[in-house]
């Protein structure tokens, strides 16, 4: 088991002028579960294998367990990684699968034996031994990659989007599974993902990261209270959080007649409210009603108006129908400030 | 009424007797079409085992069909000519050189699909003007070249250059391992691979069809080779391989076309086991290439 640290790291491609990974500056505790989260090219995957040692390192420095490992390959950094697809053998069985890395490390056959069933046992993964990976289902081989990972007891897990070809519901429970594994086995843990559901609920710290730059590293509720820009405050929670730019005079902000005090100056703030601090009530924002989303207990409902789409929660069983006119009032107190540059506004907490 | 209907077996709708009757003239064209041009390729085929079968004067007439058999014929051939000889030396010519194409290609394959360097662009364009490139145009430096060796005359001029990279099954084979998905190698490196245990631990499990189509192509184009065979050995009886033996053997006994075609045949035999026991490896490397042989 071992930190992790990136000190300023940047990888830019051969060919490209911006880096896909920006002078990341990050640093893991032994022993913690760290996310990378974030959109289609914002670099989490290049980070991961910047640590993995599958992509060179074209500034900064990566260290493990306090050693700086930038220029060594791979097979000397003591990591094992879970790939998207798993990458599983299709010629090996899979007792062969996940015994692989230790056949390459010459363990005796023996104890290559026992660390595989030790690892079949932890996932259940007994009665799979002899079948090919063709034979299983896509939750058994994402547990034979997990095994192969696990069986080498390596300082550091990576893992790249390794539910994202699973169905919901087995994400879901492959989720636990994993959340439960690296509690049980302690292991420092480097999580990429573009699902924040998934970072949210995993994540002991999530680092959400766009265009190659890390916005911000927190634990996932602070993320989700305290965002420091507008795009983690888009990003962190779904349905995303309501922005809308509206103009400042006299210390205030004016939202369908209600007022939000901003801490300081004039001109534009950006103002985000969660579709939980966003109201139906008598008085307020007129729009009107374009979607309702029902999940059971609760329901998003989709506006127009005249700030442009929001969505506010409501129960469901007060939830309007669609195309009716409805007022939006904003919960003030729950309501997050940015300035024109997207950066939080200082001096308000929630 | 609808609970019967729900619970009387599923009757099979029949297809209207115009769509039967169409899809029954498609098939009849089809098999038709497909009949025609396998006899077209057969043909040549079987009068060469009809006539290995003959006596020789019935081998000169209009007959077909051999009255009596005469399987003695392919023990004759074996007296009149040493085919174990050019069997050994087509062997000897197919084997060695095959395996040095095999040794040779699949690490530069390799080094041109999976690993990057720079220059590695350049380097592929070398490889695909040499893929172009007629043997005939080199043939003449390369001659004087095994001349000075001393090696004309010798099966070795055959073999060596194989071991030096051959351009087809490098393209081939670098074509195959861009296929391969990165992950494999990626794991296999986190795993504690360096390159040459991924080459030969991962990369060749994964590249089985396109290595034994690579292979097949090999061993048919040195079995069929009769230019570089007639240059190298064409003075040097002891090294004549199949080719060379066959076509000096219908020289001399032309009007033998019985005992000609019986050691035709007997050449021919070998190639074709092979071809139909990897018949499977050989369409599927060469489809999953997108190369055509």
């Amino acid at each position: 088991m071992a930190d992790v640290s990136f000190d300023r790291a940047t990888r830019i491609y051969p060919g490209t002028e911006a880096p896909a990974v920006d002078a990341l500056e990050l640093e893991i505790p032994d022993g913690e579960f760290m996310v990378l989260v974030g959109p289609s090219g914002s670099g989490k995957t290049t980070a991961l294998r910047m640590l993995a040692g599958l992509e060179e390192v074209d500034a900064g420095a990566v260290l493990i367990g306090g050693r700086d490992v930038t220029d060594l390959p791979a097979k000397e950094r003591d990591v094992a990684m879970v790939f998207q697809n798993y990458a599983l053998y299709p010629y090996l069985s899979v007792a062969a699968n996940i015994g692989f890395p230790l056949k390459i490390a010459h363990v005796k056959k023996s104890e290559r034996e026992r660390r595989v069933r030790e690892a079949a046992e932890l996932l259940g993964l007994v009665d799979y031994l002899a079948r090919k990976p063709g034979q299983l289902s896509g939750g058994q081989r994402q547990r034979v990659a997990m095994g192969r990972a696990i069986v080498r007891e390596p300082s550091v897990f990576l893992m790249d989007e390794p539910l994202s070809n699973l169905d919901a519901k087995l994400r879901v429970q492959m989720r636990a599974d994993i959340a439960a594994l690296q509690d049980r086995l302690g292991t420092t843990t480097v999580y990429v993902t573009h699902d924040q559901a998934e970072a949210m609920t995993l994540g002991d710290r999530v680092a959400v990261m766009k265009d190659g730059r890390l916005q911000q590293c927190d634990e996932p509720r602070v993320l989700y209270e305290r965002p420091v820009n507008t795009f983690v405050a888009g990003f962190i929670g779904s349905p995303a959080m309501n922005l809308c730019t509206l103009p400042c005079s006299n210390g205030a902000v004016s939202f369908g007649g209600s007022r939000i005090p901003v801490p300081a100056g004039n001109g534009e703030v950006v103002v985000g409210l969660r579709p939980e601090s966003l109201e139906l009530a008598g008085e307020g924002l007129p729009a009107e009603v374009q979607v309702v989303e029902e999940l059971g207990a609760d329901a998003y409902v989709f506006c127009a108006s005249a700030l442009g789409r929001l969505v506010a929660r409501t129960e469901a069983k007060r939830a309007p129908a669609r195309g009716e006119r409805v007022a939006l009032r904003p919960v003030a107190e729950e309501a997050h400030l940015f300035d024109a540059g997207g950066e939080r506004v200082s001096g308000i907490d929630h | 009424m609808t609970t019967a209907a729900a619970t009387a077996p599923l009757a099979r709708r029949k297809p209207p007797l115009a769509v039967r009757r169409r899809r029954f003239l498609v098939a009849v064209a089809n098999h038709s079409l497909l009949i025609a041009v396998a006899v077209l390729f057969l043909a040549p085929f079987a009068f060469i085992a009809l006539t290995a079968l003959m006596s020789t004067n019935q081998a000169l007439s209009s007959h077909l069909w051999p009255q009596p058999f005469r399987w003695s014929n392919f023990v004759d051939v074996w007296s009149k000519a040493p085919l174990l000889r050019w069997a050994l030396n087509t062997a000897m010519y197919s084997g060695l050189a095959t395996l040095g194409v095999l040794v040779s290609s699949i690490p530069v394959a390799y080094a041109l699909s999976r690993l990057r360097w720079r220059g590695r662009d350049a380097v592929f364009l070398v490889v695909l003007v040499a893929l172009m490139l007629p043997p005939q145009v080199s043939v003449i430096p390369v001659y004087v070249l095994w001349a000075k060796l001393h090696l004309v005359g010798t099966l070795w001029p055959l073999i060596i250059p194989s071991w030096l990279g051959d351009a087809f099954s490098i393209f081939l084979l670098r074509q195959f391992f861009l296929t391969i998905p990165e992950e494999y190698l990626d794991a296999a490196r986190v795993d504690g691979c360096g390159e040459l245990r991924i080459l030969t631990t991962v990369v060749l499990r994964l590249a089985k069809p396109a290595i034994a189509a690579v292979a097949l192509f090999s061993i048919l184009y040195t079995f069929n080779d009769y230019f570089l065979p007639l240059l190298y050995v064409g003075e040097s009886p002891h090294h004549w391989v199949a080719s060379i033996g066959l076509s000096q053997f219908r020289s001399l006994h032309q009007v033998q076309w019985n005992l000609t075609m019986a050691a035709t045949l007997l050449v021919m035999a070998p190639v074709i086991v092979l071809f139909f026991l990897a018949q499977k490896a050989f369409v599927e490397g060469v489809t999953l290439t997108g190369v055509k042989g």
